[in-house]
């Protein structure tokens, strides 16, 4: 079974991503900041985590390199979703090493496009 | 994307099983020796059609066949044979071959040859100028005199060129950075996503591959060159490529435009992508699934990456395993372009697969070319279409009033909701819509089968149709299609008397038998008359008092004697046909309707006919229901099964046998069943006189329930208790109301039948699960 940690601030965001994954039969955990995504990643290794960029307490950015230096996440996929469409923020994500990104409002078919892609 | 040809396949189907029923219906209307000039024409169409189809796909046997057919038509239209019943029912019976052998070709099953051999001699048996080839362009088959089909049992389905897009072939040459991995990236996983867009092979570049005691795991060393042919643009490839564009050398060139040629890879039924051509060797298919061996393919090898024949697959699903499990073997077998299915089939260990198809082909009913798809008129999704624009308008203004939300906006929060909610409402009322069909689906079966059976047995029946266009849900429909045979069966069997017995009755000769459907509140009323003998109650009471099912001292009325009728293992038939009298009974149609929510009733005169009348709700998905309060539980009922609610007179109440109670209403005494009692619920109320008593009725039958109190009434989305629980006496399923908390829904004939036991004595209680948790019906 493939589980994804989904990580967002906003409710609303956060049902509608569990909604497209879960009902393309993906095993789902959320949280509602960086802080929880990060206890809750470190209590089982996910197969994929999808976080938003920005988050109080932790954002995306941080909990990726807090993540990229755990050895059973250096070379899992981390997608970012982001609605800033600049390119100094990928420029940022990819010196994170992060997968990819998706932007929001994102596109059910391209989310799930991205999530296969990185899952295989 | 390769070119889909399945979709066109699945329409050719279709429509040609569609056309056959046409013909069969044109057919059933010619008459002995008139000659009608339309009717000839429009069945010779269908036969040209089907032959011209099939020419396309390959089917040769089909083409073949239709090619006779239609030289025999060909020669009714020029009038050199007149119509003879002999012809009718040997079109008739070529009609039925083609069926089975369309159906057979579209589920990819086996079928029976001799049926078609036999029928395709009678039909050249009747051409009057001896039978000469099919156009030698058009098949290169070649066949003698007696026509017999020597083609293996399964043909394979094969695709041929008919929508074209221009397929382009890019080279793609990806030199990903050492540390791709460590992004949590996978070239493998961007070449599946490539894969996806059309045929990939793959070459891999190891020269930057050290040994390997320098080599470090985590680094990537391989550069890639692909081949992708695609009809996909080269910003498709880019997006694929997005996440890795910085860091990685990518390159990517057009090589040519190409016309895919689908004639070479056509011709098996393992759809085109998923065999790589032949002079690739060693070549291995690579499924989605199994995608984690990327370690393992050693370089130099190329691999030909596609999706997988089960996605778009056009096989039923029960045959996909033994499908996907022929691709398995792909990659030990050697399988050429030309090798036919059936030998692919028959290699290793898919035979057992084979048996067991052949084994469910041998039981294919002829009529049961049931279709998992429908036909939905284009003003229904018009309409659907229009009523999401208005939804997306809705939800557009929602937005725009959430944002920046301000007290003084509460007005226009309100319309927006109750302009969602008439969307909601328009919109499951169109997606229900959607599932009705017009009851001809059902109907248009039985003039072919009121014609062979008046054959078999002799009799003259003219079928009269009315209301066709009534619609039903689909399942309804679906599952009504064999009570209505059975009872069309019946009266033809044992209504309709033989010709001779109806002259000497100052009958007319031609027996009458009509269905007849329409709309009835919330209802639809199917009957099924037949003006022959009428059912005899003098024969039914002499046989229900041999099966000892009465008393020769009791009193019976005729509804009761009616009753007997539905009763397994009664028939009155003197002897059992081979039309009726056996197999399926009444007791099964009456279960089959009453499974549906619906009703049968019976009315009958003797020698003029019996009447049975079939009620049926419009939908088994909703019900409007009726909310009841009982303590802190809230059930509902079906609103059609309500009668009258009313507070009871204590004066009225009765108490038999000192524990039963029922209630004097206008003459009639019914009993009362306590819910609360029942389903051993706290409540407060337990006074007949505080609460509310609902009289229900079901098969004729009253009763009083005793509820708290009434609720609201509304439609109800029906949940099946069923398949998320188990079944509960008294409960026919369950719902999810507004606030989230689940209801559960009466089952009224149920609940009477609990309550005749109950009034016996009063168990403390009916174990009945109380919902918390809707996620349980989900």
């Amino acid at each position: 079974m493939t589980t994804i940690l989904v990580s967002d601030d906003s409710h609303a965001m956060l049902q509608m991503l569990t909604f497209v994954l879960q009902s393309a039969g993906y095993e789902l955990q959320t949280a509602n900041n960086g802080k929880d995504a990060l206890k809750l990643a470190q209590q089982q290794t996910f197969d994929l985590i999808i976080t938003d960029f920005n988050m109080p307490d932790l954002d995306g950015l941080s909990l990726l390199r807090l993540l990229r230096a755990m050895p059973q996440y250096q070379f899992k996929p981390i997608l970012l979703l982001t609605t800033e469409t600049d390119p100094a923020i990928k420029q940022a994500a990819r010196e994170a090493k992060a997968t990819g990104w998706v932007n929001k409002p994102f596109d059910p078919d391209k989310l799930l496009a991205a999530v296969k892609k990185v899952l295989g | 994307m390769p070119i889909d040809m399945t979709e066109v396949r699945q329409l050719f189907f279709e429509e040609s099983l569609e056309s056959l029923d046409l013909m069969e219906a044109n057919l059933l209307d010619m008459t002995v020796g008139e000659s009608d000039k339309e009717l000839i024409n429009s069945i010779f169409r269908v036969a040209h059609s089907i032959k011209g189809g099939a020419g396309i796909f390959k089917f040769e046997n089909v083409v073949h066949f239709a090619h006779i057919a239609e030289t025999l038509l060909g020669e009714i239209r020029s009038n050199e044979q007149s119509i003879s019943q002999n012809i009718i029912n040997t079109l008739l019976d070529a009609v039925d071959v083609l069926r089975m052998v369309l159906i057979a070709l579209r589920d990819a099953h086996s079928y029976n040859e001799n049926l078609v051999n036999q029928c395709q001699a009678n039909l050249i048996q009747l051409l009057k100028k001896p039978f000469c080839e099919v156009d030698t362009t058009a098949i290169n088959q070649t066949t003698t005199e007696t026509a017999v089909i020597t083609t293996p049992v399964i043909t394979a389905p094969s695709s041929a060129p008919v929508v074209i897009k221009p397929q382009k072939q890019w080279k793609i040459n990806f030199h990903p950075h050492a540390q791709i991995f460590q992004t949590g990236n996978d070239p493998l996983n961007l070449f599946m996503a490539l894969a996806e867009l059309g045929e990939l092979t793959i070459h891999v570049d190891t020269g930057d591959l050290p040994s390997l005691e320098h080599l470090t795991p985590q680094q990537c060393y391989l550069a890639w060159e692909l081949l992708l042919t695609t009809d996909a643009d080269k910003s498709a490839i880019e997006e694929v490529f997005e996440w890795v564009l910085e860091e990685s050398q990518l390159n990517i060139e057009l090589l040519n435009t190409v016309i895919a040629n689908t004639a070479t890879e056509a011709d098996s039924i393992i759809t085109d992508s998923t065999i790589s051509s032949p002079e690739l060797v060693p070549q291995i298919v690579i499924h989605n699934e199994n995608n984690e061996n990327t370690a393992n393919i050693s370089p130099s090898e190329n691999i030909t990456l596609s999706t997988t024949c089960t996605e778009n697959s056009p096989l039923e699903p029960a045959s996909i395993p033994a499908f996907s499990e022929q691709s398995t073997t792909s990659q030990t077998h050697e399988i050429t372009n030309d090798l036919p299915v059936t030998e692919i089939l028959n290699s290793g260990k898919i035979t057992e697969h084979t048996d067991e198809v052949h084994h469910r082909t041998v039981h294919t009913n002829l009529l049961a070319g049931e279709a998992t798809s429908i036909r939905v008129n284009i003003d229904k999704i018009d309409e659907l279409i229009n009523i999401v624009g208005e939804l997306v308008i809705t939800q557009s203004m929602l937005d725009q009033i959430s944002q920046n939300f301000e007290l003084k906006k509460l007005n226009q929060l309100r319309d927006g909701l109750a302009q969602l909610e008439r969307n909601t409402r328009e919109l499951q009322d169109s997606i229900m819509r959607i599932r009705m069909l017009p009851i001809s689906y059902s109907f248009n079966r039985f003039p072919r089968l009121v014609h062979d059976l008046s054959v078999t047995l002799g009799k003259k029946v003219e079928l009269r149709l009315s209301g066709e266009s009534t619609e039903l849900d689909k399942t309804v429909l679906e599952k009504m299609s064999d009570p209505l045979v059975h009872l069309v069966r019946n009266a033809l069997d044992h209504g309709i008397e033989p010709p001779e017995e109806r002259l000497a009755k100052g009958k007319l000769e031609y027996g009458i038998l009509s269905l007849h459907a329409y709309h009835q509140g919330g209802t639809i009323i199917i009957q099924i008359s037949d003006d022959g003998g009428g059912i005899d109650l003098n024969k039914i009471y002499q046989k229900a008092l041999v099966m000892n099912l009465l008393k020769p001292t009791e009193a019976v009325t005729e509804e009761q004697l009616y009753e007997f009728i539905f009763h397994a293992g009664f028939s009155t038939a003197q002897q059992v046909s081979d039309v009726s009298g056996r197999g399926v009974g009444m007791d099964v149609v009456r279960r089959n309707i009453r499974s549906l929510g619906g009703a049968i009733e019976v009315s009958s005169k003797i020698n003029q006919g019996t009447t049975f009348t079939i009620r049926l709700p419009l939908t088994l998905a909703i019900l409007d229901g009726q909310l009841v309060r009982v303590g802190e539980q809230i059930y509902i009922l079906s609103l059609l099964s309500i009668i009258e609610s009313l507070r009871l007179l204590p004066s009225q109440i009765n108490l038999l046998a000192g524990k039963a109670e029922v209630y004097h209403l206008r003459n009639e005494y019914i009993p009362i069943v306590r819910l609360y009692r029942l389903f051993n619920i706290e409540t407060p109320i337990r006074n007949l006189e505080d609460g509310l008593i609902v009289i229900v009725e079901g098969e004729g039958q009253k009763i009083g329930l005793f509820v708290d109190e009434l609720l609201s009434q509304q439609q109800i989305v029906i949940k099946s208790l069923e398949t998320n629980y188990k079944q509960v006496a008294g409960i026919s399923g369950a719902t999810i109301l507004g606030d989230g908390s689940v209801a559960l829904i009466l089952d009224v004939i149920s609940l009477i039948k609990l309550s005749q036991q109950k009034t016996i004595h009063y168990p403390h209680s009916t174990a009945l699960p109380t919902f918390t948790n809707p996620s349980m019906l989900n």
